[in-house]
């Protein structure tokens, strides 16, 4: 291909046109507003440059919902194609792209990044800190993570998309049946983003073992910031996996290696299994965090302590261990011996136990407790039984034998979605609702969030349940059209329809957010749902240091107890206090690694090697660089608390 | 900042032990990304395809110049940290220097080693088998190079700024990456060119 060529889109359709216009139009409103109300500076002293984990937090939440929304244009569309028989709607390289896309970004920079919001959030508030381990690579975490989730999603303007579905096989994701530089978008995306991930799960790592507050000891750990770190571990065990496999994808495509190939030596399967040891701990990556903050919802709602606190540790810990030894349950049907199937199924059906234990736990939790239904609530309430039935799809699938029946199915689709929607989603959507006056300072409106609620889980019903059946029946997945003879036409007019509401439920949410910051009260005091866990003991929202005195814990509920049993948490006096000073370097750094990875797309080498001298460039200027922090005076300490409404002790 | 003058100047400050401690978690995940290096070359390395195997291409001359050069390397730049614990900026800086030195010498002798392969028709593209032994080879000798460029950096900020807590954290810090690099090696050594030669 001309070096021009490789920049026009291979399937250019009146959408996408629409969408450069709209990308354009978007960039030019938001140039002109930062411009107009001289929110430059604003911008980049108070977030491109921040340190603050909270900050950083916030603007994971911000990415997490903008690829929320990009996701899920692509699932409508998806949807709209199949909801009649022959539908015209899309061709099917349009299709191939869609898919691709959806499963990328829906995993890696919706759900991931909305994990991470959460994590960076509430963990060190949790554990009673007053920021990371490492806050400046928490910045360049985020950076790298979203300019790896931009790069991948600039792909369908410029050159197109990634059509080899979400798990890239080879050959079909090689040079011979993809040869546009969509799957190069996706080889190095997913790197700069997995970069990204594996800096956090280091950072998140050494935070929750160094940083706790005194007496805050690991089964006094709140059930969120276990979890935390049992994910980081999971991270720091499985990315580097993907980081090689994606470099060989990598060099297969760009340097003509043999890797993936299947003359010279090369071995498909190799990708398929380096992909998903990956890939299936990177499910529990997300599943866990949002069982933890499952269990922060539910013990609040139902104002008693978590059920089995010892056991929901020792399942996360053995789910954990657990993940990497269950890949091969991917492919089934890809003709390995009937043993090494019986062992994978048998790993994969041991894993619903832990599973049950955890669901057990938060019934009896709910048991007897005095429940509050407020959204939240609502959303972990709806978690368990939808959960269950994913989960329990989930186990026949495990059964090897019968996998060959359900083996690429839309009987598969719907379980997945059965247990990440539900699972991952419901959980991110109910603690975005619940730690969202920690974050900003007032409450959603409850009644727009119910709303909100019912219809995401009536659409979500609609759409996946109908799934299950065409699958049983044969509907395949990943195939763009079927023939009125099937009889799959009115089952998947169903699934449009829930579609649709899941579409209502997201605007509804982004209505509510609207309608909350006009006209919800900016006073709420700093334990508004009447909480258990030290993030609650500091004011709403939080300021810069977290807490003007590290608390000292005593038991595992260690807010609600000096609470409700008088122990004091917050001893001594004021101390001036150390903070990190906030860089530019993270934000120019990943920028530049933008540069490299477009340069890399396109084959554009000299560009690629002034971008890879300019990231090294960065890290020596950071090695030369002294930077000791600053420290917060006890008198701003004192003022800052007097303008909270009171000082905290 | 708090200094503990108790322990030793690289873990004398919270931060300090911080580093260290999320360092050996980094070289976890380093551990991880070798592993699947070395699990993928074991997966490929008798599909050879038309190119040559690798008894075919492995010399143990330069090979065992390069054990030597690096394992010897490891051995100085303990020495390094031994004269570091001891406050002996001088010392600490030439055992540094010999380190880098001797990294450079097997760099050298790495890069001879990869351009005869490519004269006997062992190139990155020949096949599967080559692919990932130039891909194992080089991803550990990049590491080398990072670190050649790392340690130089912490040669002259200690020349310039001193045993501080800071450049003593950087400086043991590099001493477990490039050990790290090290054990790499021998796992190299054994298993890609003693096992390819029988």
């Amino acid at each position: 291909m001309g070096f021009f060529t490789r920049f026009l889109i291979p399937n250019p359709s009146p959408v996408i046109y629409t969408s450069m216009v709209a990308i354009g139009v978007t960039i030019l409103l938001i140039v002109f507003g930062l411009t107009h109300f001289k929110k430059w500076f604003y911008l980049w002293s108070g977030w491109l440059t921040t340190v603050d984990h909270k900050r950083i937090g916030i603007m994971y939440l911000i990415a997490a919902l903008l690829m929320l929304f990009r996701g899920g244009v692509d699932a409508v569309m998806m949807r709209a194609q199949l909801a009649v028989p022959d539908n015209k709607l899309l061709d099917s390289q349009h299709y191939n792209e869609i898919f691709s896309t959806h499963g990328v970004v829906m995993i890696l920079f919706m759900a991931m990044p909305y994990i991470m919001a959460l994590m960076n959030f509430v963990v060190p508030l949790q554990i009673g800190a007053r920021d990371v381990a490492f806050p400046r690579l928490n910045a360049i975490s985020f950076w790298l993570f979203f300019m790896g989730a931009m790069l991948f999603n600039i792909s369908f303007v410029i050159g197109g998309s990634p059509d080899a579905g979400w798990s890239s096989y080879f050959p079909l994701a090689g040079n011979e049946f993809s040869p546009h530089v969509g799957t190069n978008y996706y080889m190095i995306a997913i790197q700069i983003a997995g970069i990204g991930t594996l800096m956090t799960g280091i950072n998140f790592l050494t935070t929750i073992l160094k940083m706790r507050a005194p007496g805050m000891t690991f089964m006094r750990l709140p059930m969120f910031t276990w979890s935390s770190l049992v994910t980081s571990v999971i991270i720091i065990f499985a990315f580097p996996v993907l980081t090689v496999a994606l470099i060989m994808g990598t060099m297969d495509r760009l340097f003509a290696t043999k890797f993936f190939t299947i003359t010279d030596g090369g071995m498909d399967m190799l990708w398929a299994n380096l992909f998903w040891v990956w890939g299936h701990p990177e499910v529990y990556i997300l599943i866990l965090p949002a069982f933890g903050l499952f269990s922060e919802i539910i013990p609040t709602f139902s104002r008693r302590n978590l059920y089995g606190y010892r056991s929901m540790v020792a399942s996360m810990v053995f789910i954990s261990i657990y993940s990497f030894f269950v890949w091969t349950h991917h492919f089934f049907t890809m003709g390995q011996a009937a043993y090494v199937n019986s062992i994978f199924s048998i790993t994969t059906m041991v894993i619903a136990i832990p599973t049950g234990i955890k669901i057990f736990n938060w019934l009896l939790t709910m048991w007897r407790g005095r429940i509050r239904f407020t959204v939240p609530m609502l959303y972990s309430i709806g978690f368990i039984p939808l959960f269950t039935i994913g989960g329990v799809t989930g186990v026949m699938l495990a059964m090897s034998a019968a996998d060959y029946q359900y083996h690429n199915t839309m009987f598969l689709v719907a379980h997945f979605h059965n247990v990440i929607i539900p699972g991952v989603v419901f959980a991110v959507l109910g603690a975005a609702t619940y730690y969202w006056p920690k974050m900003f300072g007032f409450m959603l409106n409850e009644r727009l969030g119910k709303w909100a609620f019912w219809f995401l889980t009536i659409g979500f019903c609609l759409a996946f349940f109908p799934m299950y059946i065409t699958g049983l029946d044969g509907q395949a997945r990943r195939i763009y059209t079927y023939s009125e003879s099937t009889g799959f036409g009115p089952w998947n007019m169903v699934t449009f329809i829930g579609t649709v509401l899941m579409a209502i439920s997201f605007f509804l949410i982004v209505y509510t957010v609207y309608y909350s910051i006009r006209h919800a009260p900016k006073d709420v005091g700093q334990d508004p749902w009447d909480a258990r866990s030290l993030e609650w003991a500091t004011h709403n929202p939080v300021p810069e240091y977290n807490f003007a005195i590290i608390p000292q814990v005593n038991s595992r509920e260690a807010f609600w107890d000096a609470k409700y049993k008088g122990v004091e948490l917050f001893k001594g006096d004021y101390e001036k206090i150390h903070m990190p000073n906030n860089s530019g370097s993270p934000f120019i750094m990943s920028c530049i690694f933008f540069v490299f990875g477009f340069a890399l797309i396109f084959s554009i080498w000299f560009l690629a090697i002034i971008g890879l001298i300019g990231i090294f460039t960065c890290m020596a200027l950071r090695s030369f660089e002294i930077d000791h922090g600053h420290y917060i005076s006890v008198e701003e300490i004192k003022e800052t608390e007097a303008k909270y409404g009171g000082v905290n002790k | 900042m708090k200094i503990d003058h108790s322990q030793p100047l690289e873990y004398s400050t919270e931060q300090n032990r911080l580093n260290i401690l999320g360092f050996w978690i980094f070289l976890g995940a380093e551990i991880m990304l070798f592993a699947t290096l070395f699990a993928s070359y074991f997966t490929l390395v008798d599909r050879t395809g038309n190119g040559p195997a690798g008894a075919r291409i492995f010399e143990i001359t330069p090979v065992l110049a390069e054990t030597f050069l690096l394992l010897t390397s490891s051995f100085v730049i303990g020495l390094g940290i031994h004269a570091m614990r001891l406050g002996n900026k001088k010392a600490m800086l030439t055992f540094f220097v010999i380190t880098l030195l001797l990294g450079l010498g097997f760099l050298g002798f790495e890069i001879t080693e990869f351009i005869t392969y490519y004269h006997e028709g062992a190139t990155l593209q020949t096949s599967a088998f080559t692919s990932v032994l130039f891909t194992t080879l080089g991803t550990h000798g990049a590491h080398v190079t990072l670190g050649l460029f790392w340690g130089t950096f912490i040669v002259l900020q200690v020349k310039k700024r001193g045993l501080t807590p800071e450049t003593a954290n950087k400086s043991f810090i590099f001493s477990l990456y490039w050990h790290f690099l090290d054990i790499v090696w021998i796992f190299i050594f054994t298993f890609i060119y003693m096992k390819g030669m029988t």
